[in-house]
């Protein structure tokens, strides 16, 4: 067993704790790991290069930056505070356990591009949260308002995790039909997708508490000195 | 070229129009290296389909080492225009959420339209383009619809979508440069190092110790690797099938599902899944960038608990 290329993994953490920079700690150590393992130095570019090229559908989100920044100029953020306002009905916490459930809901039946931290979080759901926060608490504390962003980009991470394994077409459930195929274990993707219900209960009853609890106990004693 | 192709050259666009404004940026003192770095990206993802693989990995190094060494800056932004903001909600009021609201229903169409295309029987378009081609195409909608009910042009647009850049700054690379450490991760047997430890570590005798050996094993591969696709072969050959199934009959379906769950417990904790923890905090503007992690630790280990206790009561029923 060659145990060399675990040196990349330590940098990595190393890195990490000693808060470098990321992209300098993790391309350091793609380099570093690729070396060690006895990958030659221009086999090693194009297989950086390759890799690179192949993820870049990772940055699409950048193409909702234009809508986002024309909406936002125009009072998108004083939009959501008037909105919020006028209902009553609208607690932050129903907002995040409302949008909680429907991202697990599309999720699960494989819509999972449709929401999104640039589409959803950062226009809509994050200034609707805060205003809602602002109204029932008063204006919020910076930490408290960091935190209660944080929170609704948590959870729309939650929902989209714990709802697209149960969708038996979606590649997490394919891969691990896949991967069980070439292992000689024949199965129906459905066995798989069935069994992610019970997490995915669980994800939404534990978040939602969270959401729930954070509301509670960070929301109303900060505001209200 | 691929079916994404026409897809990067719109991306490149936005940063060639962001390289463009911030070589002219007078007030930002690191006006050459952010410069530099959205001119790479531009020609990255314009280009990238044709040049070299060796090329492009030089490029990629390049990218890395200005933004990880601080490269990247800031043009300064106009204050809020607060007297315009308050004339457009008065005028609008929340038609103003229509160009985004707009954008989920239209993926929603697109990804069902897309997916019954077929050509000799097989679908036209794969899983990844089925994903990012209808989220392309609505946010062009979502574009279309605000420029027109807004009176304003998509020069606009872009101009605005550079301060949202400039906030995300290295962040936006760090997922990509990410998916390079994966495959340098692969190719170096990463992988194979951290399953036989995983595996020395394990009493075989105990069910319930294999179980909890698998899905913490799962989660924490997953916090060093950033994504629980590429911990899932590993420990499930390493520990899953040999023990949980072959010595403890665990039945496989449930076990598989578990396991990968567990994983994304993993993905909620780690830094290395930089597209749903670090980007979203850069792109909300948070001052820390593990803001995100810190909200999902309290949900994600009592998660992982209830994963290892619904393992072991489901997979040998």
């Amino acid at each position: 067993m060659n145990w060399w290329p675990l040196a990349g993994v330590a940098l990595v953490v190393l890195g990490f704790a000693l808060r470098f920079n990321p992209v300098l700690v993790v391309i350091t150590s793609g380099i570093a790991t690729g070396l060690i393992a006895g990958i030659a130095p221009l086999e090693l570019l194009a297989l950086i290069g390759e890799s690179f090229t192949k993820g870049r559908y990772l940055l699409v989100l950048v193409l909702m930056l234009p809508v986002v920044g024309l909406l936002e100029r125009n009072g998108l953020r004083e939009q959501a505070e008037i909105f919020i306002g006028r209902l009553r009905q609208a607690t932050t916490t129903r907002l995040l356990v409302l949008y909680l459930g429907l991202r697990q809901i599309t999720a699960a039946i494989g819509l999972h591009s449709i929401a999104g931290h640039a589409q959803t979080v950062r226009p809509l759901l994050a200034p609707m949260a805060e205003a809602a926060a602002t109204r029932e608490h008063g204006t919020l504390e910076p930490e408290t308002r960091e935190k209660l962003l944080a929170l609704s980009a948590a959870t729309d991470n939650v929902g989209l995790f714990f709802g697209e394994d149960i969708f038996y077409a979606f590649s997490a459930v394919l891969l691990m039909q896949a991967f069980l195929a070439d292992n000689g274990i024949v199965i129906d993707p459905w066995r798989i997708a069935l069994w992610g219900i019970p997490t995915a209960v669980a994800a939404f009853a534990i978040h939602a508490f969270r959401i729930w609890w954070f509301a509670r106990r960070e929301l109303r004693p900060k505001a209200r000195p | 070229m691929t079916a994404l192709t026409p897809v990067y050259w719109l991306i490149g666009i936005v940063f060639g129009t962001a390289a463009w404004r911030a070589a002219f940026s007078r007030d930002n003192p690191k006006r050459v290296t952010t410069a530099a770095f959205w001119s790479l990206l531009a020609v990255l993802f314009l280009a990238g389909d044709w040049l070299p693989h060796a090329l492009t990995g030089a490029l990629v190094i390049a990218l890395a080492v200005i933004a990880g060494f601080g490269g990247v800056g800031q043009s300064p932004r106009d204050p809020p225009d607060t007297v315009r903001r308050a004339a457009s909600t008065a005028r609008l009021g929340n038609r103003l959420f229509l160009p985004a609201a707009i954008v989920p229903p239209v993926v929603a169409v697109g990804f069902l339209l897309l997916s019954q295309l077929q050509r000799d029987g097989a679908p036209l378009f794969d899983k990844q383009a089925l994903a990012i081609i209808p989220l392309a195409f609505a946010a062009l909608v979502g574009l279309a619809v605000g420029c027109r009910m807004l009176r304003e042009s998509p020069r606009v647009a872009l101009q605005e979508s550079h301060g949202l850049l400039d906030a995300l700054s290295w962040a936006l690379v760090l997922p990509l440069v990410l998916a390079v450490l994966g495959a340098v991760f692969t190719r170096s047997g990463v992988g194979d190092a951290v399953a036989q430890l995983v595996g020395m570590a394990i009493p075989t005798e105990s069910a319930f110790a294999c179980v909890v050996a698998y899905a913490v094993g799962m989660a924490l591969f997953t916090i060093v690797m950033g994504n629980a696709f590429a911990a899932f072969p590993v420990m499930t050959a390493g520990v899953a099938l040999p023990l949980l199934v072959g010595r403890h009959g665990a039945e496989v379906g449930s076990l598989v599902a578990i396991g990968m769950l567990s994983g994304y417990c993993g993905t909620l904790l780690t830094p290395m899944a930089a597209n749903f923890n670090i980007v979203p905090a850069a792109l909300l503007e948070l001052r820390d960038q593990n803001a995100v992690i810190r909200m999902q630790v309290a949900t994600a280990l009592p998660l992982l608990a209830l994963n290892v206790a619904l393992m072991y009561f489901i997979v040998f029923r």
